[in-house]
């Protein structure tokens, strides 16, 4: 018959075991393949231009230039995070509302408000998702090809590029689905937003 | 539309493609036969057992093996809770983050231990890398490989006749750990780095924004300023604004992700590196990520009715339980699906919003995300929610009432549609021994299970085992609904309110760890009590589980005859659902009345 202290000093043993295998050797190993294989995607796919970062090409931005492609809604987060030297970074947070409040149908139609003063080419078109919700993160890089679509005249308008060159330029940032079959066809908006600047070659 | 179904039916797919095999691998493993990898895992083991002078064939009896869980979870417990109060101390922490406060620290260490990944913090804004790999990763591992444990305790308990023995605790976890989680996850983190999951020990990155952002006095964003970047000045209405900052640069989290990202989904763990768990687009950045940890939640759990199946030499008992999971997943997955494309009408805001699926995933898309649309993100939550796994794409939070129902509700049946790796199909075999019971009542037999007779003593536990998740939901959430500092915590307000309270206790009566995100969990009384209804729900069935193994192993088995019940047809199939629905909805059909119901029938008035 085990006592206690023998199933204790077993535990024990067993555990310090683990915690070395499974916390230190498992998650060393892998971040040392990660960092040799995938060096850009471990260390969070910054995109990088003339020595400046101009931000992650999986972290939604916010946008309000009528220039640039609007991307989803952001619930900004200015209180969480600092750098070093106590400046304010940017942050986002998803809502977490229901989309059957009336809180939620109040916030939808002050969106669409905007959004139809925004692009008055699109006259009475119905607005793509996208474009009124929050999404999931708070921090989502993409919006859907109908959501882009609905911002070219705005962005011809406000910038000196033809409908032509944004539609060719909304393209080369637009990812199928994997296989053709799962997920969504998706836009990226830092991507589009940095070849309309120029930043990066278009 | 023809797309999305076939996209549904892929998943599925997918998923029973991939359980096959590896619940086959998963039995020759635990029986110590031989395997592929045999050469190379055999080795590692046997090097753990000299270590800790383990001897291979010891057979503790159920009360030894139940001792010997409960001391290794506390270890880890203590661990843990030490790990977290102490992080701001210790290496590891490039951003010098503090250590978390007691009741947060002891609410996460039950989380982990428990199997349940219940998170009232952040990850990015709370918890150091040590403290992340050292402690949440480690018991990610552990707190898996203990439920898969139980099982074949139980397994045991059925296929031994007149013995004492149930195996030995040390040697299921080293085998489960060594020759299972650890391969399969090593193969999983590095397909998920390739597809941009981030796996770092550096500190978190800040980068430029394109465009800057300003910010009040009070930390309120001015949206129409006009920022002038030169002279640093921000107006509005050509006002300029004295005390505003202007924000010019974004964070980016970084850390040792993706490693912890693997064995969350794969363990039924569920805890997300960042605090939106994989709806993140650092921690779940594309379809081909999505894919793959989105199969790897149920890959498991799925596996381990084909395991069963062949471990008690019955491989259609096997099957029959899997169908009656899968049964259930599917006619979930339907609800969900149908509830969220359709969209809510607040959403359509009289036909100014598209929610068609024209070149766009349509549909309710507040909290999801772009790259997952419908279709990814509503097979996630029926998934992540019937395998007690809690990981999230998008935010459950805001789902249609119907589809936030479904959710509580496979959670509220106990998580045994799947469930967690082990526990959910230890906790489905009691509701089978129930089946049998009521089903041997019906027809006058003495009930018996796989040639064991089901006497009152396992009745006894298996009722227990089925009413610990009810339990532990109702009284925990009715307690909470009295104390009036609870309501501060939510929110919505109204009836999504207080479905936003019943989803937290069922996700921690369910050890399931998925939220209604809104809530504010990390208050003392939520923190405490969220914390003892998780390891109330995690140690009285594994505790009733063992007693029964226990003794259906001291039990002769006895032949079967005509007038044996078929536990392995249809008819077995229908009354097993039938059973766990029937007390799911005896149980919570009041309480989701005032919640989920209550708030689709107010919007259709």
């Amino acid at each position: 018959m085990k006592t206690a202290k023998e199933i204790l000093s077993r535990a024990a043993g067993l555990f310090l075991i683990f915690t070395l295998l499974c916390g230190v050797a498992y998650t060393g190993i892998v971040t040392g393949f990660a960092q040799v294989l995938f060096p850009n995607q471990a260390n969070g796919s910054i995109i990088e231009a003339d020595g400046v970062k101009y931000g992650s090409e999986l972290l939604g931005q916010t946008y309000t230039d009528d220039a640039h492609l609007w991307g989803r809604i952001m619930n900004l987060d200015v209180t969480t995070y600092q750098d070093a030297d106590g400046d304010t970074l940017l942050y986002s947070a998803p809502s977490n509302l229901s989309p059957t409040s009336e809180e939620y149908a109040a916030l939808i139609a002050a969106r669409v408000e905007k959004i139809r003063g925004a692009n008055p080419a699109m006259d009475e078109k119905a607005i793509p998702v996208d474009l009124v919700t929050c999404s999931g993160s708070g921090l989502d890089p993409h919006i859907s090809p109908a959501a882009a679509e609905y911002q070219v005249a705005r962005i011809a308008a406000a910038s000196n590029k033809s409908e032509a060159k944004i539609r060719e330029i909304i393209a080369a940032c637009t990812t199928g689905k994997f296989l053709g079959i799962f997920g969504e066809e998706t836009v990226n908006v830092l991507e589009t937003n940095l070849m309309l600047d120029g930043i990066l070659p278009a | 539309m023809a797309g999305s179904i076939i996209q549904y039916v892929l998943y599925l797919t997918i998923l029973v493609a991939l359980a096959i095999p590896l619940g086959a691998y998963i039995k020759r493993v635990m029986y110590g036969e031989k395997t592929t990898f045999s050469k190379i895992f055999t080795p590692c083991e046997r090097a753990v057992y000299k270590v800790l002078r383990i001897k291979g064939d010891e057979d503790m009896t159920w009360k030894q093996y139940l001792v010997s869980i409960l001391i290794f979870s506390g270890i880890g417990f203590v661990f843990l809770f030490l790990l977290q109060l102490l992080q701001g101390v210790l290496p590891g922490n490039p951003q010098g983050l503090g250590g978390v406060n007691w009741d947060l620290s002891f609410n996460t260490a039950a989380s982990f231990v428990t199997n349940t990944n219940w998170q009232a913090y952040s990850g990015e804004a709370t918890l150091s890398y040590l403290t992340q790999a050292l402690g949440l990763t480690v018991q990610n591992f552990v707190s898996a490989a203990t439920g898969i444990a139980v099982l074949f305790a139980l397994i045991r308990g059925f296929t031994k006749v007149k013995e004492k023995g149930l195996g030995s605790f040390w040697v299921d976890m080293t085998r489960i750990i060594v020759q299972i989680l650890l391969p399969l996850n090593l193969a999983i983190t590095l397909l998920l780095v390739g597809g941009g999951v981030v796996q770092s020990l550096k500190s978190a990155e800040t980068v430029t924004l394109l465009e800057p952002v300003a910010v009040s006095a009070e930390g309120e964003i001015l949206e129409d300023a006009v920022i002038d970047l030169a002279a640093k000045t921000v107006s509005v209405d050509g006002k300029i604004v004295s005390d505003a900052e202007i924000v010019t640069e974004q964070f980016v989290p970084l850390g040792p992700a993706a490693s912890q990202i693997a064995i969350k989904q794969t363990g039924t763990n569920g805890g997300g590196f960042f605090g939106v768990n994989s709806a993140h687009p650092l921690e779940n950045p594309s379809a081909f990520t999505n894919l793959i940890e989105m199969i790897s939640l149920l890959l498991i759990p799925a596996a381990l009715c084909f395991t069963f199946g062949k471990a008690v030499q019955n491989k259609k008992q096997g099957t029959a339980i899997f169908l009656a999971m899968f049964l259930m997943l599917a006619a979930a997955l339907g609800v969900l699906a149908v509830n969220e494309q359709n969209a809510a009408t607040a959403l359509s805001e009289n036909s100014a919003v598209d929610v068609s699926m024209a070149d766009q995933a349509g549909g309710n898309m507040e909290g999801k995300e772009s790259r997952f649309g419908i279709v990814a993100s509503a097979t996630w939550a029926a998934f992540t929610t019937a395998a007690s796994n809690g990981s999230v794409n998008s935010m459950h939070d805001s789902y249609t009432p119907l589809g936030g129902m479904v959710q509580m509700l496979q959670m509220q049946l106990g998580e045994v549609i799947f469930g967690g790796v082990g526990c959910g199909l230890y906790g489905m075999l009691a509701f089978a021994i129930l089946t049998v019971f009521i089903a041997g009542l019906m027809v006058g037999r003495t009930p018996e299970f796989l040639g064991k007779k089901i006497e009152p003593y396992e009745m006894k536990w298996a009722v227990l085992m089925c009413l610990a998740t009810p339990i532990a939901i109702l009284v925990g959430s009715g307690a909470a609904a009295m104390v009036p500092e609870v309501a501060q915590s939510l929110n919505n307000s109204g009836a999504h309110g207080f479905s936003e309270l019943l989803y937290a206790f069922s996700s921690a009566g369910g050890n399931n760890g998925s939220a209604f995100a809104g809530f504010n969990a990390n208050t003392v009384f939520l923190d405490v009590s969220l914390g003892l209804v998780m390891l109330f729900a995690r140690f009285l069935p594994i505790a009733g589980t063992l007693a029964i193994a226990g003794s259906l192993a001291g039990k002769k088995r006895i032949a079967m005859t005509a007038g044996t019940l078929s536990t392995t047809n249809g008819m077995f199939v229908f009354l097993l659902i039938f059973v766990v629905l029937l007390i799911g909805a005896l149980s919570f059909f009041p309480a989701l009345a005032l919640g989920p119901l209550a708030e689709f029938f107010g919007g259709i008035a």
